[in-house]
């Protein structure tokens, strides 16, 4: 379960790079793949519906966020608690 | 402008259909409104929500100026109006009917009733208004935009009175949905200024005012409320969402310039901020950069903490803060003000209203898009 979020975060995150699945490693950080603000909104969009989960996340400020944003695997790991926690 | 003296927080829970499927429960809606007493059930079925609030700003507005518009006046004075969704509730009244409902029938006055234009065509009818007409949509500077093209075209002399100002009202469940994507909004109040904000509220209403030439005003003995004496408007030409200083910096300093003032005569600068970060960082970035030494001199207010955000209305209803702080030397509050922020480290009339007398005010509006506008007033004298 955990590889197929993982697998989908990155063609979320790709699309939104533009770039192949491929050259998204769960080290990448957003950053690293040129993702602005309004790119990170728009990602979190494709993740709550992709997983039908809610993101906390609020775009005024992210450092604050409860959700872990600093790097692929990080975003995996969280979508996959929030998919735990929210399904039931 | 009492409510704005006395820091009046006109924000609270939203009642409007299906708010339970929103995330964003709060806004600074206009309770206790009665169409009825305006209007009669013609006009209702053709007035969107936005243009019955303009139609009643409108009227109490020219009431006060004790204008009548006939003859020559008539073809020389218009109606300049900002708002940037125009006719929302009637857009999301009328999906619901055939989406929703699945009806394959909607009223027919659906178009000339959700039109952006509707409320400045309809002030013209109300009033007789013959002169040049129409409505900008620069999101959240609409109005500001508005009031600095009445003002222009006072001064080129195209024309001799402009009915101008804003109004907005999208407070509706599409209406807020929309704004819940974007994730900048604030689910328990606004704070602007202040290092624990959270973001923005959304509000909604009308400000009117009529604008005439200063001659013309002087000569008919006309109470003056204010002078307007300059407007700046500048592109950022950089993001569609995200603020920019340079370009805020540009529209201020250009207002002051177009006034022909020098910056150290501002006393008070009504803000665009909105509560967040984005914006109050990059707005009181702007401010220090532009005034220098005398940003600590100066004082800047954000009365969207009690009326929330009118998108394309809000700058005139800031403009009845300018107004206030000219001539009744009272300056509106920051309210909701509870942690002083680094980044925002001006003078910003938190929570209480102050006596000042100040001279020369500003107001900003910066829009997503990067479209700013600010306009510059003094006491009437």
């Amino acid at each position: 379960m955990t590889d197929q979020i993982l697998n989908k975060i990155k063609e979320i995150i790709a699309e939104q790079a533009v770039l192949e699945v491929s050259d998204v490693t769960g080290e990448s950080t957003l950053e690293d793949l040129g993702i602005d603000s309004l790119g990170l909104v728009e990602s979190i969009f494709a993740i709550e519906e992709a997983f039908d989960i809610q993101v906390p996340f609020n775009a005024n400020d992210p450092s604050e966020s409860t959700f872990d944003l600093s790097s692929v695997d990080a975003i995996a790991k969280a979508v996959a608690q929030l998919v735990n926690e929210q399904s039931s | 402008m009492k409510a704005m003296a006395e820091g009046v927080c006109g924000i609270g829970p939203l009642d409007i259909r299906d708010v339970d499927r929103l995330s964003v429960k709060i806004g600074g809606q206009v309770h206790g409104y009665e169409p009825e007493v305006d209007f009669n059930r013609q006009q209702i079925a053709l007035y969107d929500r936005f243009t019955q609030f303009t139609l009643h700003a409108a009227r109490e507005a020219i009431g006060q100026s004790g204008l009548t518009f006939n003859d020559a006046l008539s073809v020389r004075s218009g109606v300049v109006l900002g708002t940037a969704g125009g006719g929302v509730n009637t857009w999301d009244e009328n999906y619901r009917t055939v989406y929703e409902e699945g009806k394959n029938r909607v009223h027919p006055f659906v178009v000339p009733k959700l039109m952006n234009n509707a409320a400045a065509s309809h002030v013209s009818m109300a009033f007789n208004l013959k002169g040049p007409s129409f409505t900008v949509a620069t999101a959240c500077a609409s109005s500001n935009h508005a009031m600095g093209q009445a003002f222009n075209m006072i001064r080129s002399g195209m024309s001799t009175v402009m009915v101008t100002g804003g109004s907005e009202s999208m407070l509706c469940f599409g209406g807020i949905k929309a704004w819940e994507g974007l994730r900048v909004m604030s689910r328990d109040a606004c704070r602007p200024f202040s290092a624990n904000r959270n973001g923005m509220v959304q509000g909604e209403g009308a400000a009117v005012f009529v604008f005439e030439d200063y001659e013309h005003a002087k000569a008919r003995g006309a109470e003056i409320l204010a002078e307007v004496i300059g407007f700046a408007m500048t592109s950022d030409a950089s993001d569609i969402v995200m603020p920019s200083k340079k370009g805020a910096a540009r529209a201020i300093k250009g207002a002051v310039e177009d006034a022909g003032l020098n910056l150290d005569e501002v006393g008070y600068i009504n803000a665009h901020g909105t509560g967040t970060a984005a914006n109050d960082k990059t707005e009181c970035a702007a401010v220090a950069d532009v005034f220098g030494h005398h940003a600590d001199q100066l004082m800047m207010s954000s009365t969207k903490s009690m009326h929330g955000h009118l998108i394309g209305g809000t700058g005139a209803v800031e403009l009845l803060a300018c107004i206030m702080a000219l001539r009744d030397g009272v300056i509106a509050p920051t309210i909701n003000y509870e942690e002083p922020d680094p980044e925002c480290a001006l003078d910003v009339v938190p929570n209480e209203a102050r006596d000042a007398n100040v001279d020369v005010v500003l107001s900003n509006a910066f829009a997503f898009g990067g479209l700013n506008a600010v306009l510059a007033l003094r006491r009437a004298s």
